[in-house]
């Protein structure tokens, strides 16, 4: 691996990066508009930590992971995967850097083929990338179905006897197989009961220090993207508005869309009284007219006129604290915002 | 399709499950009881019935009795060895045209799902021949060459190709989108593995049911173009050349053709049963499509 002679060099990096999807239409098919699915989305992550994503739905989140993936081509931007840019390389030049970022999947269910034995599936990289064959891969299927969990017996059984948590440890053995060093999560517990997703939580926790993994952690859910992640990007159509360490953003929440997200989520406690409660009106405008300017100016109660009309650089305002907010400009004393109406 | 059949009929659970599987079922075992009868009968026809081509002069048209179980036509030929001996040509243009149709459709029907570029030509040329009428193409094909059972093997797999491959290339698109091929091909699964282990198993329930009804439709167009003298040779008795040349004694001899009339009728009607059978039993999400 040649690119980790830059010693420093992050993980996985990712600069301005712009996926859009065009809409087509009309009977030829013609372009008719663009979805800006991401709208230039920058970041790093180094070994052993973990950028947690947050957003809505279709804030772009998904593509983010699928995009550093090369599950989709990017429209431009940079993909830097140990310092190796893998941006622009086709299918066949990024096949042997797959090895280096693995994913986990969602749907425990659906992410899983059902025609495969457990152990196939599990070897099946190791397979592709001549890891290991015959008695040596069922050996280090063995012992990776040990490290997540589940009993090595099991190798033969199929994914549909399975329950959901153990499928999502069987998606992470998957993962683990080729020894990566970043793993791209997308919703990994959404899809399971509230009772195992701590479990499998933790499990990518210890996996992390044991292996030094860098995560991309992507989820709608604040309360697994605290409980897992070291710094926080929260998304809002296509764009990073916020990125944070986990302690500071969740203290000091800087963009007004991050202050609502926080205080959308629920706290598990009845004598808890929210003193200042941020409830924003509206719906996500479409990723496919997205407003000018800052796109959060149509539901942020604090927007000023110039909020339409420019688009907010993401700047860092305190050490290690970045937001893309005009009315929170760099150096400026972080204060308690006032609305505008 | 007899092979299926047998799987169907011999479940391994013996007596009460197989009771269970055809009272489920009943349409694919009726169905393939009645295929799996008619094969046995062609394939023993020699031995049961006789000569199809030995003219007995003296017995010319005579009604079905005891001696000529279905009766003789104008030249006194068995009509009873002569459909026997037809239900040859028409279950092995069944078989080899459905085989022959999944195999070259299969193929062709990944690449297009697979290959945009591929797709592009493919797809065009596959309108292209679902344009030109079947039985027009075949017998085109037939006056450019000599007849025989081959080139109306080819004439009438040309025209269901196309078939084949839209419905191989429509569930190659929606399986690709499945999260497992993604998570497959991000841990590096690619070219042909991914394509036989993880897509070619999901094509494999809609095309058997595809198969059923071309091979139905193969059947019907063989006899057809037997009937109008393009099919396979006179010398080789086929239900649509029986069909055809009892046609001018219909009115004294309705026997030679309503007979291997009604087997062909039986024969289709089974083929398309089993296929309705397999679909609602292998997919129930195709099933309100056809």
């Amino acid at each position: 691996m040649n690119g980790k002679t830059a010693g420093e060099a992050p993980s996985l990096e990712v600069r301005n990066l712009v996926k859009h999807f065009p809409i087509l239409g009309g009977l030829l098919q013609r372009q008719v508009g663009t979805v800006r699915a991401l709208d230039g989305v920058s970041f790093s992550i180094r070994r052993g930590e973990t950028l947690g994503v947050v957003g809505e739905s279709g804030c772009g989140k998904s593509t983010v992971g699928k995009t550093v993936l090369k599950l989709l081509d990017p429209t431009s931007g940079e993909i830097l995967l140990g310092g190796v840019d893998v941006t622009y390389f086709s299918q066949r030049d990024m096949w042997p850097h797959r090895r280096r970022i693995q994913t986990v999947f969602q749907d425990p269910y659906s992410s899983l083929n059902p025609r495969l034995t457990a152990g196939t599936i599990v070897g099946e990289p190791l397979e592709n990338f001549g890891i290991a064959t015959g008695a040596e891969r069922q050996e280090r299927v063995a012992r990776l179905f040990e490290r997540v969990g589940l009993r090595p017996e099991s190798m033969r059984r199929y994914t549909h006897e399975f329950s959901g948590g153990q499928r999502q440890r069987l998606g992470i053995a998957k993962a683990l197989a080729v020894n990566p060093d970043v793993i791209v999560a997308d919703e990994p517990v959404s899809a399971l009961d509230v009772s195992v997703r701590a479990q499998v939580l933790n499990l990518l926790i210890d996996l992390q220090e044991e292996y030094r993994l860098a995560y991309l952690m992507i989820s709608h859910d604040l309360a697994v993207v605290r409980h897992i992640s070291h710094r926080i990007a929260v998304m809002y159509l296509g764009r990073i508005v916020e990125l944070a360490d986990k302690r500071s953003l969740f203290t000091m929440p800087l963009h007004p869309y991050t202050e609502a997200l926080l205080a959308a989520a629920p706290v598990p406690d009845p004598k808890h009284k929210s003193g200042r409660r941020m409830i924003i009106q509206g719906d996500v405008p479409s990723p496919a007219t997205p407003p000018p300017g800052c796109h959060f100016h149509t539901r942020c109660p604090y927007a000023l006129p110039v909020c339409r009309a420019e688009v907010p650089p993401l700047i860092e305002v305190a050490p290690g604290h970045r937001v893309a907010c005009l009315r929170r400009p760099a150096g400026a004393e972080p204060a308690p915002l006032t609305p505008t109406i | 399709m007899v092979a299926i059949a047998a799987e169907v009929t011999g479940s391994p659970g013996w007596g009460q499950r197989i009771g269970t599987a055809i009272r489920r079922n009943p349409t694919i075992f009726v169905g393939g009881l009645i295929l799996v009868i008619l094969t046995v009968m062609a394939v023993l026809a020699p031995w049961i019935a006789g000569d199809p081509l030995k003219l007995t002069p003296a017995q010319r048209l005579r009604p079905p009795s005891e001696s000529w179980w279905f009766g003789t036509d104008q030249f006194g030929r068995d009509v009873f060895a002569r459909t026997l001996h037809g239900a040859q040509v028409s279950l092995v243009v069944g078989l080899a045209v459905a085989s022959a149709a999944s195999l070259v459709g299969l193929t062709l029907g990944l690449l297009c799902g697979y290959l945009r570029r591929v797709d592009a030509i493919v797809m065009r040329i596959m309108d292209g021949i679902m344009a030109i009428p079947s039985i027009l193409l075949a017998i085109a094909l037939i006056t450019l060459t000599r007849p025989g059972l081959a080139i109306v093997l080819v004439a009438i797999v040309i025209p269901e190709v196309p078939r084949v491959v839209r419905l191989v290339r429509s569930v190659v698109l929606s399986i690709r989108t499945q999260p497992y091929i993604e998570s497959a091909i991000a841990g590096g699964t690619r070219g042909a593995k991914l394509m036989v282990r993880h897509i070619l198993p999901n094509t494999v329930a809609p095309l058997i049911v595809q198969a059923t009804y071309i091979s139905a439709s193969a059947m019907l167009v063989e006899a057809g173009l037997s009937f109008l003298g393009a099919g396979v040779p006179p010398e080789i008795p086929s239900w649509g050349n029986i069909i055809s040349q009892g046609r001018s004694f219909f009115q004294i001899a309705p026997w030679s053709i309503l007979i291997p009339g009604a087997f062909l009728t039986l024969t289709v009607l089974a083929v398309n049963m089993l296929g309705d059978g397999l679909r609602d039993r292998l997919d129930p999400r195709l099933s309100r499509r056809m």
